[in-house]
């Protein structure tokens, strides 16, 4: 495992250079929900845990693929104030869900260090949003170090914890796509993992009550007062000088394209960059817009720096021009590239634009879509089938939302983890229309349950269906509460989606398997009878989860038979069938030979490939 | 010392892996090399592109023309990144389209691959490989990307020997398919071969 490599450098994945900071700096508790762009930072845990355990060693480090990342902050809380270290990491939507524990958490504060890391996603690569968490670290008094590469995100980890406590206060960390997902050197040093137990020990100021409260917010900001001195002595805010009297101040992954535009350009400026955000290093700042006639400020998404710098400019009347947002081309949306920070600087310095084109010939788009294969396909498929004109269908975070697209077009509302079960019992007390609900099996357990309760509570009528491909096949296969081990290879207990409804109350519970589209179609039929609430447990494994092996082999199309009705393409959509001339085909290095699809073809033309 | 790759194709093609081993060789040699790399949803069978640059690099991200390579697993992935490209840069694509769904259900429209290929010469200097048929040959379809990284290796375009390439190639991948990868990688490596 690079991660582990005992060499003097290694190149390692943003992701993966976190969890090497983690291990080097003696981690003892590691939690997550998983979340794109975050994932490997998780995953990275626990093969290395898993990879010990299979030599017969001890891993020196406890890891858990949590239920939800509340419950995963709030584990972790636990560990840090008992004397663990601790460090917990989810995508940005994921500190939503984990908002309510990380705002007091901040107040009660931590013993041992604890790193909160949040991967936010510009540009909303594999996200319902691209929010800008940095301002959950000034929501919530929080310091903030935001790395823009491997070698540095593995570097800041280390800070981290340390900073975390010499303050007694969690810290939040923010990587984003282009930190996460960028591959660089990284120094390696002595791994360190020794498995110790903490010690909790009591204290009233730990039990935040109203009057608690109330003592503990004052000591917070207090906190944050010295934090503002370990921003101003940071070794990762600092300025590189290249001459003139224009600055340019940026942090994460935009400090990247900044380097190079400012390298292939040629233009003399100072460059301040910070990589402690929050508290921002008010003197460091101050002496750098002295020293600047004109400054730009290069950040993606909101102007969290600029916003600052302007403010301190105006209250210490420096004299100053601050240029950011809506300058050049930089916007409050979408992650930026060397191309749009060139343009700006190229702007900034009065230089004439770059030209560049792309091709004349219009090109396809390629989404993504749901693999060859999938099971989630099969339901849908069935669904369409019986399901009334005008059924509006709810659906939910992962791989199914990309039954969105063309042919199928089965998702019609979607806001966030476990939105389906909340809107569809909306959906069918406001509309005389039919509902049908899609969440996977790991959101169910995630953020399902508080759903079902008021659905069977209010006796609502909709169908919820809990598409269980038995795992979290979105964010690269994790374990949940429905496998039967978990994130450090354990046996674990397997929680039946089926049980757990029934134990919530639903009285109408069906479980089958897609890839028999005539019982699912017949069970789908059952549920919309039936009057109330109803859940259907639609259970396959994703197919990505059968060995290779039995995927091999493809199925083939007899030209003698096939009509070209094309059902296969324009109602069951599988990506493995294309038209080659006039003749519809099946592409074999797609086609994981499921079969379903013979199924779906009235003349029988679809065969196994001998 | 400046080199700038862009791979692209299509989620499963393993133009990721092949990316991958390709900036391991640099570091092995001793060379700062940088990679971006597309996860998540676009793993799907989307449109994939990972980049890899190498010296004096601040950015994993490749400004307009400022690749010297692409690599492409498809045809109009290849042309879906062009304006990536140098203005003498070099182009390698295998030949095979994979059609998209939204194009087999007619909401969008492939290209004649003759006017990819014509486009694409027009901006750079373009080779055309059948990198399937030589990972079917070589053993199994899978080997596509080691039959591009082949390739690759065998323009002498990079400042790294052949043999590092392979090297890495072996270490990189499960011993089982060593011998397969090998066989992929030289006939690959042949292809190109004038």
């Amino acid at each position: 495992m690079d991660v582990l490599s005992t060499q003097k450098k290694a190149l390692l994945l943003g992701n993966e250079a976190v969890v090497r900071g983690a291990v080097e700096a003696g981690i003892d508790v590691a939690t997550t929900y998983p979340g794109t762009p975050s994932s490997e930072i998780a995953d990275t845990f626990s093969k290395i845990a898993q990879y010990y355990k299979n030599k017969g060693l001890e891993p020196g480090f406890y890891f858990q693929y949590s239920t939800n990342e509340k419950v995963a902050l709030e584990f972790a809380a636990a560990a840090a104030v008992s004397g663990l270290r601790a460090l917990t990491c989810m995508k940005h939507v994921g500190l939503n869900v984990a908002s309510d524990t990380f705002m007091t958490y901040m107040y009660v504060g931590c013993k041992a260090g604890h790193v909160i890391i949040t991967a936010d996603d510009p540009s909303c690569h594999s996200s319902q949003n691209e929010q800008d968490n940095r301002y959950y670290a000034k929501f919530g008094n929080a310091p903030l170090l935001e790395p823009s590469d491997p070698l540095e995100a593995k570097d800041m980890v280390m800070e981290a914890f340390k900073i975390s406590e010499e303050l007694s206060l969690p810290i939040l960390f923010r990587m984003t796509t282009r930190t996460s997902h960028i591959r660089g050197p990284v120094s390696l040093g002595r791994i360190n993992l020794k498995k110790k137990k903490g010690k909790f020990e009591k204290n009233p100021l730990m039990v935040t009550v109203p009057e608690v409260a109330r003592k503990l917010h004052p000591i917070l900001l207090e906190k944050m007062e010295m934090a503002e001195k370990i921003s101003e002595n940071s070794r990762f805010n600092y300025v590189e000088d290249f001459g003139g009297n224009a600055g340019i101040v940026s942090s994460g992954p935009s400090h990247n394209y900044v380097r190079e535009a400012v390298e292939e350009l040629g233009v003399k400026c100072k460059i301040l960059k910070l990589g402690m955000t929050n508290p921002l290093p008010r003197k460091m700042c101050i002496d750098f817009l002295k020293a600047c006639g004109r400054v730009l400020v290069v950040e993606e998404l909101e102007p969290f720096l600029e916003e600052q710098l302007k403010a301190i400019a105006h209250e210490e009347e420096i004299d100053v021009k601050i240029y950011g947002k809506g300058y050049g081309g930089l916007s409050r949306i979408y992650e930026y590239d060397v191309d749009i920070v060139e343009r700006v600087i190229r702007k900034f310095f009065g230089l004439k634009e770059k030209e560049s084109a792309s091709s004349s010939i219009p090109i396809p788009p390629r989404p993504p879509v749901l693999c060859p294969g999938c099971p989630h396909r099969a339901t849908y498929y069935a669904v369409k089938q019986v399901a009334p004109e005008g059924t509006i269908y709810p659906t939910d975070i992962g791989c199914y939302t990309l039954g969105k697209a063309p042919p199928l077009e089965v998702a019609d509302f979607l806001l966030c983890m476990g939105s389906n079960v909340g809107t569809a019992c909306g959906f069918s007390y406001a509309t005389n229309q039919k509902v049908i609900s899609f969440m996977g099996d790991s959101t169910f357990f995630h953020a399902g349950l508080p759903g079902i309760v008021n659905a069977v509570h209010h006796n609502h009528d909709c169908i919820i269906t809990v598409l269980d491909n038995r795992t979290t096949a979105m964010t690269g296969h994790q374990p949940n509460p429905g496998t039967e081990y978990d994130g450090m290879g354990n046996e674990a207990v397997m929680l039946k989606v089926e049980d757990v409804v029934r134990g919530l109350g639903v009285k109408h519970v069906e479980v089958v398997n897609p890839n028999n589209l005539e019982k699912t179609k017949e069970t789908f039929r059952r549920a919309l009878e039936y009057k109330g609430t109803s859940v259907v447990v639609s259970k396959a494994p994703c197919i990505l989860l059968i060995p290779q092996e039995r995927r091999a082999g493809s199925f083939e199309i007899d030209q003698n038979k096939c009509t070209k009705c094309e059902v296969c393409i324009k109602k069951f959509g599988c990506p493995a069938f294309y038209y080659d001339g006039d003749k519809i085909k099946i592409d074999e290095t797609l086609c994981s030979a499921c079969g379903v699809c013979t199924q779906v073809c009235e003349p029988h033309a679809i065969r196994r490939k001998k | 010392m400046k080199e700038r790759l862009l791979f692209s194709g299509v989620g499963g093609q393993g133009v990721l892996t092949g990316a991958n081993i390709l900036a391991k060789t640099f570091l092995t040699e001793g060379k700062k090399v940088l990679m971006s790399e597309v996860h998540g949803m676009a793993q799907r069978g989307g449109s994939v592109i990972c980049t890899v640059c190498v010296g004096d690099v601040y950015s994993p991200l490749i400004a307009d023309g400022g690749a010297d390579v692409i690599v492409s697993m498809e045809p109009v992935e290849a042309l879906r990144y062009i304006k990536k490209l140098k203005r003498d840069g070099v182009i390698i694509t295998d030949i095979n389209p994979v059609i998209p769904p939204n194009v087999s259900i007619g909401e969008s429209k492939y290209p004649d691959p003759e006017e990819v290929f014509k486009e694409l010469s027009s901006r750079g200097k373009l080779i055309k490989i059948d990198a399937l048929d030589i990972a079917k040959k070589s053993g199994n379809a899978i080997t596509k990307n080691v039959v591009m990284l082949g390739a690759l290796a065998g323009m002498d375009l990079l400042p790294i020997g052949k043999e590092k390439i392979l090297e890495s190639v072996k270490n990189n991948i499960p011993e089982k398919y060593v011998e397969m990868n090998e066989r992929a990688f030289n006939m690959g490596l042949k292809a190109v071969k004038v």
